[in-house]
């Protein structure tokens, strides 16, 4: 049976790991090659590394970080972050990247998901969306949670798919850094519409944030996070045990 | 050596890193003459079957590779690269394989429940069928890294793991010297690395 995954992500700016809570502030964490391992070795199914550089130099060091993890760490990677046209797919595809994921670069060119999707088939395209409430209806932001785009959100992910996505990641801005849960409302409408690995994002604080995500969206297919993982306050072995317990689908 | 044979499709990157990293030396090459040279051969791929065939078919390297594996020099197909082993593939279309397994190349959505997404991508165990050279480090159940829409349908004799998705698919397959794994054994963890170094160990005759 396909297990569910349980996917860290890793915010990299000039080199090195950082974490942003509710978006606005960043504290250094950690060397990403050596989370990354540390992770992999520890039950991490798969990881995801967004680029949150803005300058070319960043982007260098960004790069050349993501070629010496895949020298060193042999499980999927997901590269987010700055990713606005098809030279930017091949560029982290080339130094070991998996899978692609679009955000912003998506919104600003629509065409880029058909494109990305000819080119390098639909399994490394992802769409990364950052969704929050805005008068009872659920809204596309871009720019890193910062911009209302006003695009209502399950219509364009749907849009997203039919392109050529082959996966989703949703991050609820209104539960990110909150760590009182997932947003099962938001994951929910999401999962009854489109038929593609949807990976939940934004609100995790404890074991039982992710027993219960899987127990109510047994559609959903994966549960991310990023500062209850690199703080130590959740093993991923501890949650994968809770799992089996729990006789949720899990590979230990 | 072992050669990982480069014929415009995929990306190698992670394929050559992971034979680097259990300590073999390993070249990504387009040039008939490292397959000849080579003690072991690598047939990767991503994409689509009959685009993967034809560039294969049209870089010179698929008539080497056929008798390199006549030879008795272990090949080792992965994912696409497994699937192009075969008779047969349909996938937009029929086209011919490499032809060195019996059997083709289907969608799964032929036989898996409706409600179950494809491609299967994510972590599946391993059943083993037959026995393998290349499982002499793994346990049973083993999870491996899936991404695929369609998979081999062949005689159970060649059959050496399957991995149920909603219904049991083939994972790997033998013939003789010829290997081939549906999932990706560079992206499965130790597992996966087990897998790499065992194939590297299989005597070449």
């Amino acid at each position: 049976m396909i297990t569910k995954r349980i996917i860290p992500c890793l915010d990299v700016k000039n080199g090195r790991v950082v974490k942003g809570v509710n978006f606005r502030w960043l504290s250094d964490v950690s060397s990403p090659v050596e989370l990354a391992k540390f992770y992999s070795d520890n039950g991490a199914d798969e990881l995801v590394f967004y680029d949150i550089t803005a300058s070319s130099d960043g982007r260098k060091i960004f790069t050349e970080v993501l070629r010496e993890t895949a020298r060193n760490v042999f499980i999927p990677l997901t590269v987010g972050g700055g990713i606005s046209s098809v030279n930017d797919f091949e560029r982290v595809l080339s130094c070991g990247a998996d899978k692609v994921s679009v955000n912003t670069g998506a919104i600003m060119n629509p065409e880029l998901i058909h494109e990305a999707a000819k080119l390098y088939g639909s399994q490394c395209v992802v769409i990364s969306v950052d969704v929050k409430r805005v008068n009872g209806e659920f809204h596309v932001f871009s720019r890193g949670g910062r911009n209302d785009t006003g695009i209502e959100a399950v219509g364009w992910i749907k849009r997203c798919v039919h392109d050529g996505a082959g996966e989703v990641v949703l991050n609820s801005i209104d539960t990110d850094g909150v760590k009182k849960g997932f947003d099962l409302e938001m994951l929910k409408a999401v999962c009854n519409s489109v038929n593609v690995p949807v990976i939940a994002s934004g609100g995790a604080g404890s074991i039982e944030d992710f027993i219960t995500l899987f127990h109510e969206i047994p559609k959903c297919d994966a549960g991310l996070a990023a500062s209850i993982f690199h703080f130590g306050e959740v093993s991923i072995m501890d949650l994968k045990l809770r799992m089996k317990e729990e006789n949720i689908p899990v590979r230990l | 050596m072992i050669a990982i044979v480069n014929y415009g499709v995929g990306n190698l990157f992670s394929l050559k890193s992971s034979f680097s990293a259990i300590g073999q030396k390993v070249i990504i090459t387009s040039d008939p003459e490292d397959l000849k040279d080579a003690d072991r051969i690598i047939l990767p791929g991503v994409g689509a079957f009959g685009d993967a065939a034809e560039k294969l078919f049209s870089s010179g390297l698929s008539k080497p590779l056929i008798s390199e594996a006549r030879n008795g020099k272990p090949i080792l197909g992965i994912c696409l690269g497994m699937q192009l082993l075969f008779s047969k593939g349909y996938e937009f279309g029929e086209y011919d394989g490499l032809n060195l397994i019996p059997g083709d190349v289907r969608a799964i959505s032929g036989v898996i429940p409706k409600n179950l997404k494809i491609p299967q991508m994510g972590w599946n165990s391993l059943k083993f069928t037959n026995p393998s050279e290349i499982y002499s480090r793994s346990k049973k159940g083993s999870y491996v890294y899936f991404v695929h829409s369609y998979a081999a349908f062949c005689p159970s004799e060649y059959i050496t793991a399957t991995t149920n998705y909603g219904a049991d698919l083939t994972a790997s397959v033998q013939n003789g010297n010829i290997y081939g794994v549906q999932y990706h054994p560079e992206k499965s963890g130790n597992v996966g690395l087990d897998i790499l170094r065992s194939f590297c160990e299989i005597e070449v005759k």
